[in-house]
């Protein structure tokens, strides 16, 4: 197979390693592949890059084709989500200020509780509560509305989401615009390590299945060159496969920290990639289970119910028909697409493309094609179910 | 009569920011803000409620403006990224330069025309900077390998530095590879060595 030349435009941040493993550990070229890895100032540049035809494919936030077919952002051409690429991996923060109230008032960080973390937040917080996140189209924006809205905080009146890119979240505390953030790793343990914040809540405490970055490229590319895409969403699933091996995330963690890609002390993404983090400049250590998931429990497969989630959020938020909405956000994960690059390989497909978000308290044998397809447990913190039917 | 456009440029070097503002008068009557700094952007860029914003690519707050396109009340003015591929070419203009340029619902492509060729024409200077820059920094780094390297092979081989250039040259040559690349080469090879 001859090599084609194939660009990706990345952020940098942990959980780039899928498209940086495929091409530093050759799985891309096992796919006849090489990717010039591009990296990008902002969100924006990347999806601009895309629309542009500047770059063939990205690593993208996993509302941005979503809130695309909405009408929502600047996005000029429509986008479609191959595969996911990362589950989890957000990690909530509060200022050092905010984090000493919470101490005061008896809270214990533990970093899982998101209903306890919660309420001693709003109990402790100015009104209205103002958080950063870096991309208003973001999981990171979606979960921090769910999570306060649920617990009697609701936007805009309760609760401001402010848009502050990561590198300038520090900045963004010490000029009291905002009180906490929500952020991707390794920014959640660089604020740690730079005395900016404490980290209050996993961002799996609030999903424990969420879908975080997803391989992202134009519509008009994905049927022009299906064929090429099929080879970019394979080189990637093998990528992630081989990050959830144990034993493969020091390596990661080496490779990801080169001055070309995060340029980082491996140490700091080790935190992010193992879930045994920091969580304030006393040292306080905390391990989260599953912080971050490349691989496991069909984990790359873009499940329809996953992106109408995010498009019945986004509508109850703007004012859109929720079930336009739901219609209009399903069609962008697309799972026929992953299932046709998936054909003849060992991955084993879930029988369903949808299946109900938040239903499963443990991990569950489901129906698949090979028979032997476990999930792994799908729950809000409130207990809530999400079942796509509805909008059918 | 028409009210002359007003236009917000974010950017924090102030050489830069007034070099924009002189080819942006140039180009015609407008009311021109510049925002230095990023903290609580969006909320400045609101206070001066703008036809169209002006911010370089390569800058990471550029993701605070996306919350512009959001309108929160009905008296907002959502400003969204120029994308309108039809209007000859402007916005791949735009990108190509360095500039990306936000713009109020509605705004005709007439009237966005100048402004985008004024800033369009500033941004291409500033990335030919920027270019000779890396290009100038790039140089010096492989010169002092070369000198490394160099030195090296005069130290090992007892060559003069004539001879130990001609020698890196010989191999870069023969390889079909840069000097600077082979210099890099026995620099790491003896880094790992040592």
């Amino acid at each position: 197979m001859s090599t084609t030349r194939l660009s990706l435009a990345y952020m940098p941040l942990l959980d780039a390693a899928p498209m940086i493993v495929a091409q530093e550990m050759g799985f891309a070229a096992q796919e006849g592949l090489d990717l010039d890895l591009v990296a990008a100032p902002s969100w924006s540049s990347i999806r601009d890059m895309l629309v542009f035809g500047r770059v063939q494919a990205a690593h993208m936030l996993s509302p941005v084709p979503v809130a695309t077919a909405l009408g929502l952002g600047g996005a000029g051409s429509a986008l479609s989500a191959a595969s996911v690429t990362s589950i989890n991996g957000n990690i909530l923060g509060v200022s050092n200020e905010l984090a000493a109230k919470l101490r005061d008032a008896g809270h214990g960080f533990d970093l899982t509780d998101a209903d306890a973390a919660g309420r001693a937040l709003i109990a402790a917080a100015p009104t209205p509560l103002r958080m950063g996140v870096p991309f208003p189209f973001s999981m990171h924006a979606e979960l921090l509305y769910y999570w306060l809205s649920a617990l009697g905080l609701p936007a805009p009146q309760g609760v401001e989401i402010k848009t502050v890119p990561p590198p300038l979240m520090a900045d963004a505390i010490a000029a009291g615009e905002i009180d906490a953030f929500c952020v991707g790793s390794p920014w959640g343990s660089i604020a740690v390590e730079n005395g900016v914040g404490a980290l209050l809540l996993a961002g799996s405490a609030i999903w424990s299945f969420a879908p975080e970055k997803v391989l992202c490229v134009r519509n008009d590319w994905a049927e022009e060159e299906q064929a090429l895409l099929g080879r970019l969403i394979r080189a990637i699933w093998r990528a992630g496969r081989w990050l959830d091996e144990p034993g493969s995330r020091g390596l990661a963690a080496e490779i990801l920290a080169r001055p070309e890609y995060l340029n980082l002390d491996a140490e700091i993404l080790d935190r992010g990639l193992t879930g045994k983090l920091t969580i304030n400049s006393a040292g306080d250590q905390r391990e989260v289970p599953d912080f971050i998931v490349f691989h496991d429990g069909a984990a790359n497969f873009p499940w329809r119910s996953q992106a109408e989630w995010i498009a019945v959020q986004m509508a109850a938020r703007t004012g859109l028909d929720r079930a336009t909405a739901a219609r209009l956000g399903r069609a962008t994960f697309r799972s026929d697409i992953y299932r046709e690059a998936m054909k003849g390989t060992k991955a084993d497909l879930p029988g369903a493309s949808s299946k109900i978000e938040g239903g499963l308290t443990e991990r569950t044998a489901v129906a698949s094609d090979g028979g032997t397809l476990f999930l792994r447990r799908n729950q809000f913190f409130d207990r809530q179910i999400f079942d796509p039917k509805r909008f059918e | 009569m028409d009210r002359g456009l007003s236009i917000v440029i974010v950017e924090s070097d102030r050489d830069r920011a007034m070099l924009i503002v002189d080819s942006l008068r140039e180009a015609g009557d407008f009311e021109i803000h510049v925002i230095a700094e990023v903290t609580g952007l969006s909320r400045h860029i609101k206070q001066h409620n703008p036809d169209v914003v002006l911010i370089d690519i390569e800058n990471p707050s550029r993701d605070m403006l996306e919350e512009l396109a959001l309108a929160s009340g009905p008296l907002d003015r959502p400003v969204a990224m120029f994308v309108d591929k039809s209007a000859e070419g402007l916005t791949d203009a735009a990108i190509e330069a360095g500039v990306s340029a936000y713009v109020v619902d509605g705004l005709k492509p007439d009237r966005l025309k100048p402004i985008l060729d004024a800033a369009v024409a500033r941004f291409r200077m500033f990335q030919r900077i920027r270019t000779e820059l890396a290009e100038t920094k790039r140089a010096l780094e492989e010169r002092k390998v070369i000198d490394r390297a160099k030195g090296m092979l005069m130290k090992a081989k007892g060559l003069n530095e004539e001879e130990a250039y001609a020698l890196l040259r010989k191999t870069a040559m023969d390889q079909g590879r840069k000097v600077a690349d082979v210099a890099q080469a026995l620099v790491t090879a003896a880094g790992l060595l040592s």
